[in-house]
């Protein structure tokens, strides 16, 4: 169960390799899966929009939407509570999604996932600093401190979870799951220290959606953008990448590069959307899965299918946890974990835990 | 290689042992087990000793000696029976529990990893405990039952959900990761389910705090406490025989299935009784043995040493966390630092060890 997955070229690996026969489901299923998976999201931000503990109906949000400076109570819900909130839903499943997808590809781990490594408990933990300690307030600012604490998580939990430079799945989640314990309990002591703090952070710290206006999401956007962009420039080097090292390098890889690139992308991804919404385990590594599973190992469709899920099932559970509790609610990293822990578990029992 | 010796090996007797007889029953101790185990007791009383002295009232060590056997009965000895005892009596008395609960179920995985609030059962009473709390608003013996039946129902589950041709130590480890992440996602939704009241009692008990327990609370916790640790001391034997693998245990006469199902049993009922009483309390039960072993330098984890280490680590991390910061602190936030710092040690000294 330890051992790294099978870096040989080998019958199995074979199909990885090439650019043009990557066999998997035939290419119509996989084109059409992409489509299913917008048409999916796009019911999904209706659906996140028209739904909530306040019935509005249709027509007014409709109306809403068309008419922004109409006013009106039921306008202003829809305008500044849940449009900005269905895309502070976008943007965050799209970043834990391709963080996920990335750290997956790159460490060939199928446990891979922001949340479980430790990553978005670094973030947090950088960022309850910089409230406490430095007084930050703004939403770039928090970004800062999430990148940087994500980076740091990121190098320790690597180091931690690797035997001789080799990633080892299950050891990389326990060195997670040990740093997010150390970090939760130095946020949790930090937030006690602090009142003012603990009031801003408490409910950022479930991991939930809830009052992310636009003031919120419009500064971190650009940054996310631009590292899912870096996350998809890498997809072809990063199927090199996933033949072993030398295998990569011989194909006119820079693994290094890619490498470097990657934890940079993965980072930023996961920081940003952890400054955000708070932790949210679990997206990362169920979407990936299920894309793989959808479209076969080609990391380009992977990626972009992921793009394309992690937003729905973020926005998803955050309705999920709407209707629930309504007209409280329940955040959506619970949701989120309810979900995505069986999957954890399957993985677990599978008889190959480190084959992807 | 043994052609090559010319001498034969001096004969290997073994650690040193002390061997203690008293009519027709004897037993034989491993020295410096034994030494150790003097060693800690002092160091806990020594630590029980100091807990008691701080506070508000600064009292000498005198003072909190005479108030204990009842010579003072005045101020001090009022604040040392009723305020300062019931906490430090159940920081030594908990602490015990998670040190013996830990090395039971370590032993019998044969895991160093797998000890209760790893593999979920510390969730899995907490839960319990909750359901109990906000479903049915029950007291302490309600509360105490919940969790009970949470910690088993989540060890079992935990168990049967790892099994997979035997039960290979990291995939209980991950499967219990899952299973935690399931339970507390449920608390949480409990948690927001109840009433303001009902949930700030809940998450003021979910940090893992000393601070509720009085002697209401103690007295029965104690009572539970002890009654899971007498069946231990007869079954510490068979614990050390099932190390040696079901088939040889069983050929020394041990009943393979009921003494581990005997075991498993007041591993979890000693974690649950604490969690009902003062909340999840983390890696308590994970570090306390490990660092017992590395203590007594013995081939298997000595309940005893366990037992009194957890004493030791959960008095000292309660009174830090009540003197040494500003602000009072749940205790469970100390213990999870400590314990999670220990957990990164042992995973990168492990690596290094890995061939």
């Amino acid at each position: 169960m330890a051992a790294p997955a099978d870096a040989s070229p080998g019958p199995n690996t074979e199909r990885r390799a090439g650019r043009q026969q990557v066999s998997g489901p035939p290419a119509r299923r996989r084109a059409a899966w992409i489509v299913v998976a917008a048409g999916v999201l796009l019911a999904v931000c209706v659906a996140s929009i028209v739904l909530g503990s306040k019935p509005i109906p249709l027509g007014e949000v409709v109306d809403a939407l068309a008419h922004p400076d109409a006013g009106g109570e039921n306008a202003r819900i829809v305008l500044d509570l849940r449009l900005p909130r269905t895309v502070a839903g976008i943007v965050v499943g799209v970043a834990l999604g391709l963080a996920g997808a990335l750290i997956q590809a790159l460490t060939r781990n199928p446990l891979g996932d922001p949340g479980l490594l430790g990553v978005d408990a670094g973030a947090a933990v950088f960022v309850t600093i910089g409230v406490v300690v430095f007084g930050t307030v703004t939403p770039v600012q928090d970004l800062a401190f999430a990148v940087a604490g994500a980076l740091v998580v990121t190098a320790a939990v690597a180091g931690i979870g690797s035997v001789r430079g080799v990633a080892d799945p299950i050891r990389l989640t326990l060195a997670g799951m040990a740093v997010a314990a150390v970090l939760t309990g130095i946020t949790t002591a930090l937030m006690l220290l602090n009142p003012d703090a603990f009031h801003r952070l408490r409910g950022w710290n479930a991991g939930s959606l809830v009052e992310r206006g636009w003031e919120v999401v419009l500064p971190v956007t650009p940054f996310l953008a631009a590292s899912a962009l870096l996350a998809l420039g890498l997809a072809r080097a990063l199927n090199s990448v996933g033949l072993g090292e030398e295998a990569a390098a011989a194909l006119g890889v820079n693994v290094a590069r890619t490498r470097l690139l990657s934890v940079v992308a993965i980072t930023v991804l996961a920081g940003g959307a952890t400054a955000i919404a708070g932790p949210i385990a679990f997206v990362g590594l169920m979407v990936p899965h299920v894309a793989r599973w959808l479209t076969g190992p080609d990391q380009r469709r992977i990626l972009l299918l992921s793009m394309l899920l992690a937003p729905t099932l973020v926005l998803l559970s955050d309705v999920v946890g709407r209707l629930v509790l309504a007209p409280g609610e329940l955040p959506v990293g619970v949701v989120t974990a309810f979900i995505g822990a069986p999957l954890l578990i399957a993985l677990a029992r599978r008889a190959r835990a480190s084959a992807l | 290689m043994t052609g090559t010796r010319t001498r034969p090996e001096p004969i290997d007797f073994g650690a040193a042992h002390v061997v203690m007889r008293r009519g027709s029953l004897s037993a034989r101790l491993h020295l410096r087990t034994l030494v150790v185990c003097l060693a800690l007791t002092v160091a806990v009383a020594v630590a029980a000793i100091v807990a008691l002295c701080l506070g508000d009232l600064p009292l000498s060590p005198a003072e909190v000696v005479a108030g204990l056997f009842g010579a003072d009965d005045g101020l001090s000895g009022t604040v040392v029976r009723e305020w300062r005892l019931p906490r430090t009596t159940a920081a030594v008395l908990f602490g015990l529990a998670l040190g013996v609960s830990g090395a039971v179920l370590q032993t019998l995985t044969a895991n160093p990893l797998a000890s209760p609030d790893v593999v979920g059962i510390s969730s899995g009473s907490y839960t319990g405990g909750l359901i109990v709390i906000v479903l049915l608003g029950g007291g302490f013996a309600a509360t105490a039952t919940g969790a009970l039946i949470g910690g088993l129902a989540t060890a079992a589950a935990v168990y049967l959900l790892a099994y997979r041709r035997g039960v290979q130590g990291f995939r209980l480890i991950i499967v219990g990761i899952g299973v935690g992440a399931m339970l507390a996602a449920l608390s949480t939704y409990l948690l927001l389910r109840a009433r303001v009241e009902v949930a700030m009692t809940a998450t003021a008990w979910g940090a893992g705090s000393l601070t509720p327990v009085g002697w209401p609370q103690l007295v029965p916790a104690a009572v539970v406490i002890v009654a899971a640790l007498f069946p231990l001391v007869v079954l510490s034997r068979p614990l050390q025989q099932l190390e040696l693998g079901d088939d040889a245990s069983h050929a020394l006469g041990v009943t393979v299935e009921r003494s581990r199902l005997a075991l498993l049993v007041c591993a979890v009922a000693l974690t649950a009784v604490v969690t009902a009483a003062a909340g999840p309390i983390a890696f308590v039960s994970l570090a306390a043995p490990q660092i017992a072993r590395r203590l007594t330098g013995g081939a298997g984890i000595s309940l005893a040493a366990a037992g009194l280490l957890g004493a030791l680590l959960l008095t000292v991390s309660d009174t830090v966390a009540q003197h040494a910061l500003p602000v009072p602190f749940p205790v469970g936030v100390i213990t999870v630092v400590i314990g999670g710092c220990y957990l990164v040690w042992l995973l990168v000294r492990e690596a290094r060890r890995t061939p």
